[in-house]
């Protein structure tokens, strides 16, 4: 009996030597950058891409920040991310309530309808929409990026929340409505309050999905001045000018953001899944 | 977490909203819901003017041939006719098919595994903490956007400066150093490792989640009957979290029909097209070639596959939750 449980704890062991194992080697990409973006030229070239660094050698990444104007890109990045999140937010609300609360005439047509704009791919609204935006002059401008991930975050958005509001307790929405209330103060005094963590949880997706896109950004931001930080960096991969320590630079300065956004809004979203799921 | 948890409330929303009381808008007459149509119009009017307009457009210009200037001329089915013909467009669809095996099928068969041993045998024995971090190890990936994730990679796998091959150097293995990316024989192969390294979080965190509703006691039950850790997950495991299987399958296929950002950073499609997917052949019909007509035609296909297969999925997924 006992050597039974043994053998089984020792497998236990063996099975988690193994899981760890191969979970560091999904580290190694994100380790070996880290160290290479922090050795010099010199450095890499004598004592190759495994060994750790002899010192911070931070001048590559300067050197990649300047060159490239990345404080330009990570602002042209924030912007347009937190402007999508906050609008796209608002725009699915808007039609949550209809859907939702409202329960208008044909709202399943209008939900599949509008998760269209999910589905479809990118490639099969690109070529109009840089046709359309060159004709009204929103052809690189950073608006034009804008309003078409409102759009496109948007389906998402009025999925999520049309469900969530389906089941929005009516009692509530009665009670406001014998205070004379209208369907405007009902929208922001009570619902919008009540289901506040739903909102902060879609508002941070929009943000990074936006943050991450890479493919309409390419085609409608071609000057430097506009460009998101994936373009950029996306964009200069192909160059083969740059030396390997500058390109683990390059790396290394997409990969922070990402990193950080993560930790930050890591409560947020799991603050925002478990109030959903105690609903 | 980005599209982690988005299949969530996917799962929780399918049961469409109006089940529960019909037609019932507060105050419960038609006027009030007509009232409530103002609300939609925002969001209608964007969507025609980014969505619906753009896509009738694109699938007109498929119609024409034309080069991105000067009017479009009629030439009906020409373009889609010239479709079946082209080698270059069924290659892009082989590709595409593997792509699917490494962004769909194997993520999601070993992030089952992944999910389970970690739920409920390592779990169980040691602890949440080392659960959460060996699953935030795998997640990492996800988090990162795909343009950087093929940065990474590209740089790691540079055939003459980059870090893989200077390693293999470095141990003595020089005599397997490759142009990963650079050799018409291996390239496919290299991109559908990275794809697997990108995707795997994406299950694992789903799987994980979703092993949280079963309830416990069916395991201990299993357990106590001496059921093999393989009998509890193939009888326990995957009946219970059948919902979240579809949904992530359905979601990582429809990611890996659409894929575009690796194949632009790490291949640009090559070399010799030995990495083209459709994405990227009508990107380069409608920006490297001008033929628009013809890059909008490759467009509106995959758009249909994408269409047909959501539909498939969502027609297998209902009756398998009604069960």
């Amino acid at each position: 009996m006992s050597s039974v449980t043994l053998r089984q704890d020792y497998l236990r062991y063996v099975v988690l030597a193994g899981l760890t194992m191969f979970a560091l080697l999904m580290l190694v990409p994100f380790v070996i950058v880290t160290m290479n973006a922090l050795k010099s030229p010199a450095e890499y070239a004598g004592d190759g891409p495994l060994s750790l660094p002899d010192g911070l050698y931070l001048q590559g990444l300067i050197d990649f920040w300047n060159r490239v104007d990345y404080g330009q890109k990570l602002l042209n990045s924030l912007m347009i991310s937190g402007a999508v999140a906050v609008l796209a937010v608002i725009v699915s609300m808007f039609n949550a309530y209809a859907l939702g609360i409202g329960r208008v005439k044909g709202r399943m047509w209008l939900l599949i309808v509008f998760l269209l704009a999910n589905t479809l791919p990118h490639e099969a609204l690109v070529y109009p929409l840089y046709y359309l935006s060159k004709e009204v002059g929103l052809y690189d401008t950073r608006l034009a990026i804008v309003l078409i991930f409102v759009v496109i975050q948007t389906a998402f958005g009025t999925y999520l929340l049309s469900a969530v509001l389906s089941s929005f307790p009516r009692e509530v929405l009665e009670a406001a409505q014998m205070d004379g209330a209208g369907r405007w103060q009902v929208l922001w005094r009570v619902v919008v309050p009540m289901t506040r963590p739903t909102l902060a949880v879609l508002m941070v997706f929009f943000f990074i999905w936006t943050w991450n896109e890479f493919f309409l950004p390419l085609i409608f931001l071609i000057s430097n001045d506009n460009q998101t930080v994936p373009v950029a960096l996306g964009v200069l991969q192909g160059q083969r000018l740059m030396d390997a320590t500058m390109s683990s630079s390059s790396a290394l300065l997409g990969i922070l953001p990402a990193i950080l956004f993560f930790l930050i809004f890591q409560r947020t979203l799991t603050r925002g899944v478990t109030a959903g799921a105690i609903k | 977490m980005t599209t982690g948890t988005t299949a969530l409330p996917g799962v929780a929303a399918s049961e469409p909203p109006s089940r529960r009381r019909p037609d019932a808008a507060p105050g419960g007459t038609a006027r009030h819901s007509a009232g409530y149509f103002v609300y939609l119009v925002p969001g209608l009017v964007l969507f025609a003017v980014v969505i619906a307009l753009p896509f009738a457009m694109n699938v007109w210009i498929s119609l024409t041939n034309w080069q991105g200037v000067g009017s479009p001329e009629w030439t009906g089915l020409d373009n889609y006719r010239r479709l079946l013909a082209d080698d270059a467009f069924w290659a892009s669809f082989r590709h595409n098919a593997a792509l699917i095996v490494a962004m769909a099928i194997v993520p999601t068969a070993l992030g089952l595994l992944l999910a389970a041993a970690l739920f409920d045998y390592i779990g169980k024995k040691f602890g949440n903490g080392t659960v959460a971090a060996l699953r935030a190890c795998f997640y990492l990936p996800q988090i990162l956007p795909i343009a950087v994730a093929g940065v990474v990679w590209g740089w790691i796998l540079n055939p003459t400066s980059g870090a893989l091959n200077a390693s293999l150097e470095t141990v003595g293995l020089g005599s397997l150093t490759r142009d990963w990316l650079g050799d018409p024989d291996l390239a496919l192969f290299t991109v559908m490792v990275i794809m697997v390294w990108v995707q795997l979080g994406f299950p694992v965190v789903i799987f994980m989640a979703g092993l949280q509703r079963v309830e416990p006691a069916l395991y201990e039950a299993a357990e106590m009957d001496g059921a093999t850790w393989m009998r509890r997950f193939w009888h326990i495991t995957l009946p219970q979290i059948r919902p979240e299987i579809y949904v992530v399958l359905l979601w990582t296929t429809i990611a890996a029909l659409k894929v575009f950002g690796p194949i632009y950073v790490l291949t640009r499609g090559g070399p010799g097209g030995a990495t083209n997917v459709p994405a990227y052949y009508s990107y380069q019909n409608f920006f490297e070639r001008t033929q628009v007509g013809y890059g909008a035609a490759i467009a509106t296909v995959l758009t249909l596959l994408i269409v047909a297969l959501s539909v498939v999925f969502l027609r297998i997924q209902r009756p398998a939750e009604e069960a």
